[in-house]
């Protein structure tokens, strides 16, 4: 892949010595414990994202990444563990709840309203900004055209962003499968979130819409300054992008570190050479 | 002040006409406008920006970029500061974009976003002296620490201070311009060799724009849509010289994927394009309708004739029968504009399509919808138009008469057109030579061969050293048949070869969309582009089409062989220019042994050629193309295994 990751190894120690890293964990999460009946999904793992960084976190299939996201977007409730965004405990807090404290999140699997215009998608992801409430915004006083117009610029703002001006006003659902994952990316963007999670952003992409999604995450990343946290399993992506790497391995976090040191880490290549999955073994 | 230059045409309209909107640009989903004042300020800021940043008189400043107001702001700004401005192709290899900067000798770059900056500063030490790059999409640059990055902003941002401290300078440096001062150098595509720089002056470009609206006048209330690359003389004609002469306003485009939409938003009066946007609009139409409702369809079906039939009389100057010119009205009413509407075409007055010959189908469907559209004909080397057709007299086999001030004539011996205008260049930018040869004799040497018809309209060939000489030795036009195979809606390029041969054969792209579109209804699975080319059935298909084609030709120009290309034909792989022109001596040189395997009556030909990923990466194909002989029956369906292909993809 030609990514500008010479230029992205360049500038990432300007943005990561911003501020002390163990004292700037934007998300911090202990001893998270989850287990469904008999079947244990995280035993006890621990991380912390600091401001501004993109963190990936990669394993073997079913190691546990999804059901770590879903724990931490609020989806699913741990059993034991504490979840720490930006100095508020949220472990007991409902979605919504993280969305208005600025968490926001993608799926592996598109979840949008297929139904919709992308702009309408879009404008739905700014519902947890909007003020004005049924009465208001049902008789379209000035206060309701002013907030509309405000968060439409709002979102054209990620449209331009994203470069999706085109389909605009097409139907999410007879776009292809890489726009619509990039749109779902605007939907997560529109509720100006400080920290995303990305889940497989570029699953089933091809080779330029892959390169396209990881220039949308670096420049989400630097312009925004949105902290990521991603899961991806295509290990050129992983490397080139990602500041920190954790691993997973079964519900355990076996490793942890720069991207470099993770590539020559024997406990992560036991890991993947063990399991089914070679990609590491390939790159 | 005299307004001798384009600058200064600037300044005049900001004086007569501030608050009127000069340039609108779609961002966040709305037209945004910009009066003539603002658009003065920003050149003016701009320019004392560059001044301060060492700009000097007759310096030079590259420009890349789509088409935005940025990119005339800074070509104004330049030009007003006594400089040059050099536009290059956005979509130019970065060879051939640190060619030209380093030729041109800029000091300059002005470009738009993160992608030609990561393109630029992946070449900068191929042009040493060029001092600041200067983008104006700030996009994705934020943490770049490359000391030659300037933004826009930033520039501007000097400017004003600059100008605070020295009122007048900005004035002072307009009023010292003159109209013999180059304005531009606009560096040709070249079907040949290295780009050359043709060199024009304010006068050069501004007489070209007099003279073409003393003959199709334009209001300072018309609306034009710049979508075309600003570095072609073509939009440089109709976005500046001609915009700041009469105080049109320019719409740019939201995206370059989005123009056909901003197209119908605008509706614009003007409309200049090359051929083959022309030709793309016919296949939408054509694909539209076809998917259309039965009555939309059958209205089409129904008026269509009507349609040509009125355009016949009109071409033929004769007058429209009342039954005929009333069905024509109801036709419009029911069919026509909704057609023109879609495509922003129904507020047109005038259409231009210049760059290459237009087949008269082409006209014929146009002027049957109702829509004028004009030829015309000129180089880079004469600002861009030096014959087009006048309103009502229109042949479609000519390009027109010349316009004012301008002679046109043959060369007695060569067959060649040459002309002479205030619009002529001043010379290639170091290149004294070919000046020398395109000049001799105070005559533009045009390259091309053609004729004056009995009422003195110019009828162009074809390039001099492409025009074929049939068995019979009567002269003939690739070109011509090229222009009549593309007129099929399942043809996209063709480049037929014939000179010094036998008879004549095809090298033929399909066009993608319409014939996967074609393949999906006759229920024929295909993959890639290779894939599907390669189809028996498309090579029926094609047959049938080039069979049509044949008929109107004469016999000794006939198609007897063609093979359908496994790959597009691109401007990336150098086979078709920047304005996509196909750059012939190229083609036959690239497709050597394949042309020779034709004429030696091989049935199939084993081709490897390397393609170039977008990303840069190279890949060799291999593949085997099918050779479809006109002169043989046709085979049925059933085609022996042997000839089936097997596309194998070697990375």
């Amino acid at each position: 892949m030609t990514l500008p990751s010479a230029q992205a190894e360049e500038k990432r120690p300007a943005t990561s010595t911003a501020g002390s890293p163990e004292s700037d964990g934007q998300l911090v999460v202990e001893n998270l414990t989850l287990h469904f009946g008999g079947l244990m999904a995280l035993a006890g793992v621990s991380l912390t994202a600091r401001r501004g960084e993109i963190l990936a976190i990669i394993g073997p299939n079913g190691a546990g990444k999804t059901s770590l996201l879903n724990c931490i977007s609020g989806l699913y409730r741990p059993q034991a563990g504490r979840i720490l965004f930006e100095g508020h405990d949220i472990t007991h807090l409902p979605p919504p709840g993280r969305a208005r404290l600025g968490l926001a999140r993608t799926f592996q699997n598109i979840e949008l309203f297929r139904h919709l215009t992308v702009l309408d998608n879009l404008m739905l992801g700014r519902h947890v900004h909007m003020k004005t409430g049924l009465l208001l915004g049902g008789l379209y006083w000035r206060w309701a055209q002013r907030e509309e117009v405000e968060h439409r610029r709002a979102v054209e703002e990620i449209i331009d962003f994203l470069e999706i001006e085109k389909i605009r006003k097409k139907t999410v659902g007879t776009l292809a499968y890489g726009l619509q994952k990039r749109v779902e990316l605007g939907r997560a963007l529109a509720l100006e979130p400080k920290l995303l999670l990305l889940d497989e952003p570029m699953a089933g992409m091809n080779t330029e819409e892959k390169e396209d999604m990881a220039r949308f995450i670096l420049d989400i990343n630097e312009e925004r300054g949105v902290t990521i946290i991603l899961i991806e399993h295509d290990m050129g992506v992983v490397m080139d992008i990602s500041d920190r790497v954790v691993v997973l391995d079964f519900g355990r976090k076996i490793a942890e570190g720069a991207p470099d040191e993770i590539k020559t880490n024997p406990e992560v290549i036991k890991a993947y050479l063990g399991g089914n999955d070679l990609t590491l073994a390939v790159v | 002040m005299t307004e001798d230059t384009l600058p200064k045409l600037l300044w005049r309209n900001a004086q007569k006409m501030g608050q009127k909107v000069a340039l609108r640009e779609k961002d966040l989903g709305i037209w945004q406008e910009i009066t003539w004042e603002q658009y003065l300020e920003h050149v003016r800021n701009f320019s004392l920006g560059l001044v301060s940043l060492g700009l000097k008189r007759g310096d030079k400043i590259a420009i890349i970029g789509d088409n935005r107001p940025e990119w005339v702001y800074a070509e104004l700004a330049v030009q007003a500061a006594g400089g040059v401005s050099v536009g290059i192709y956005q979509d130019s290899l970065a060879k051939e974009v640190g060619y030209i900067i380093d030729h041109s000798d800029a000091v300059f770059v002005v470009v738009e976003d993160q992608e030609q900056v990561d393109k630029i500063l992946e070449i900068k030490d191929s042009f040493p002296r060029v001092q600041k790059v200067i983008y104006y999409d700030p996009k994705g640059l934020r943490n770049y620490r490359e000391p030659l990055l300037l933004s826009f902003q930033e520039v501007e941002e000097q400017g004003r201070r600059f100008g605070l401290a020295h009122p007048d300078f900005f004035e002072d440096r307009l009023a010292q311009g003159q109209g013999d001062d180059l304005a531009i150098i606009s560096y040709t595509s070249g079907t040949t060799g290295f780009p050359k720089g043709a060199m024009l002056t304010h006068r050069n470009l501004i007489s070209m724009a007099k003279n073409l609206l003393a003959i199709d006048p334009m209001t300072s209330d018309d609306q034009y849509v710049s979508f075309l690359p600003l570095a072609w003389i073509g939009e440089q004609m109709m976005s500046l010289s001609a915009s700041l002469w009469v105080g049109s306003t320019v719409n740019f485009p939201e995206e370059p994927e989005t123009v056909a939409e901003n197209l119908r938003e605008i509706g614009p009066h003007v409309l200049f394009s090359p051929p083959r946007i022309w030709e793309n609009m016919i296949s939408t139409i054509q694909v539209k309708m076809e998917d259309s409702t039965f009555l939309k369809k059958s209205l089409y079906r129904l008026f269509l004739p009507i349609g040509y039939q009125v355009a016949e009389y009109r071409f033929q100057k004769r007058a429209v029968p009342l039954g005929l010119r009333l069905l024509y009205q109801l036709g419009d009413f029911l069919i026509f504009s909704a057609i023109k509407d879609h495509l922003g075409l129904l507020r047109l007055r005038r259409a231009y399509t210049g760059g290459a010959a237009l087949g008269p189908d082409v006209f014929r469907f146009f002027h049957a919808l109702g829509v004028n559209l004009k030829q015309i004909y000129g180089q880079t080397e004469i600002s861009g138009i030096s014959v087009v057709h006048r309103d009502g007299d229109i042949k479609f086999h000519t390009v027109g008469l010349p316009i004012n001030e301008t002679e046109v004539r043959i060369d007695p011996e060569t067959g060649e057109i040459l002309s002479r205008s205030p619009s002529v260049f001043q010379g290639y930018y170091k290149n004294p030579a070919a000046t020398a040869e395109t000049l001799a004799g105070g005559w533009l040497h045009s390259g091309d061969a053609g004729y004056l018809d009995e009422n003195g309209h110019l009828v162009v060939i074809d390039r001099i050293k492409d025009v074929m000489r049939l068995a019979d030795n009567s002269i003939f036009s690739p070109q011509f048949i090229e222009n009549k195979l593309k007129f099929s809606m399942y043809i996209k390029e063709a480049v037929v070869v014939g000179k010094d041969r036998p008879y004549v054969i095809a090298l033929l792209n399909i066009d993608m969309a319409n014939t996967g579109k074609w393949a999906e209804n006759h229920r024929l699975a295909y993959t890639t582009y290779t894939d599907l080319a390669q189809k028996p059935e498309v090579y029926q298909l094609l047959r049938r089409e080039v069979e049509k084609v044949n008929r109107d030709l004469p016999e000794a120009a006939r198609i007897r062989r063609f093979v359908s290309l496994h790959k597009e034909l691109d401007a990336d792989d150098e086979e078709l220019t920047r304005t996509r022109k196909i750059r012939r001596g190229y083609v036959y040189e690239k497709y050597k042994d394949l042309i020779e395997a034709i004429y030696r009556g091989d049935e199939a030909v084993k081709v490897e050629v390397k393609i170039r990923y977008r990303d840069g990466r190279e890949a060799v194909v291999e593949t085997s193309l099918r050779v479809m002989d006109l002169t043989r029956e046709e085979e049925g369906q059933g085609l022996p295994g042997t000839l089936r292909q097997v596309p194998g993809v070697q990375a």
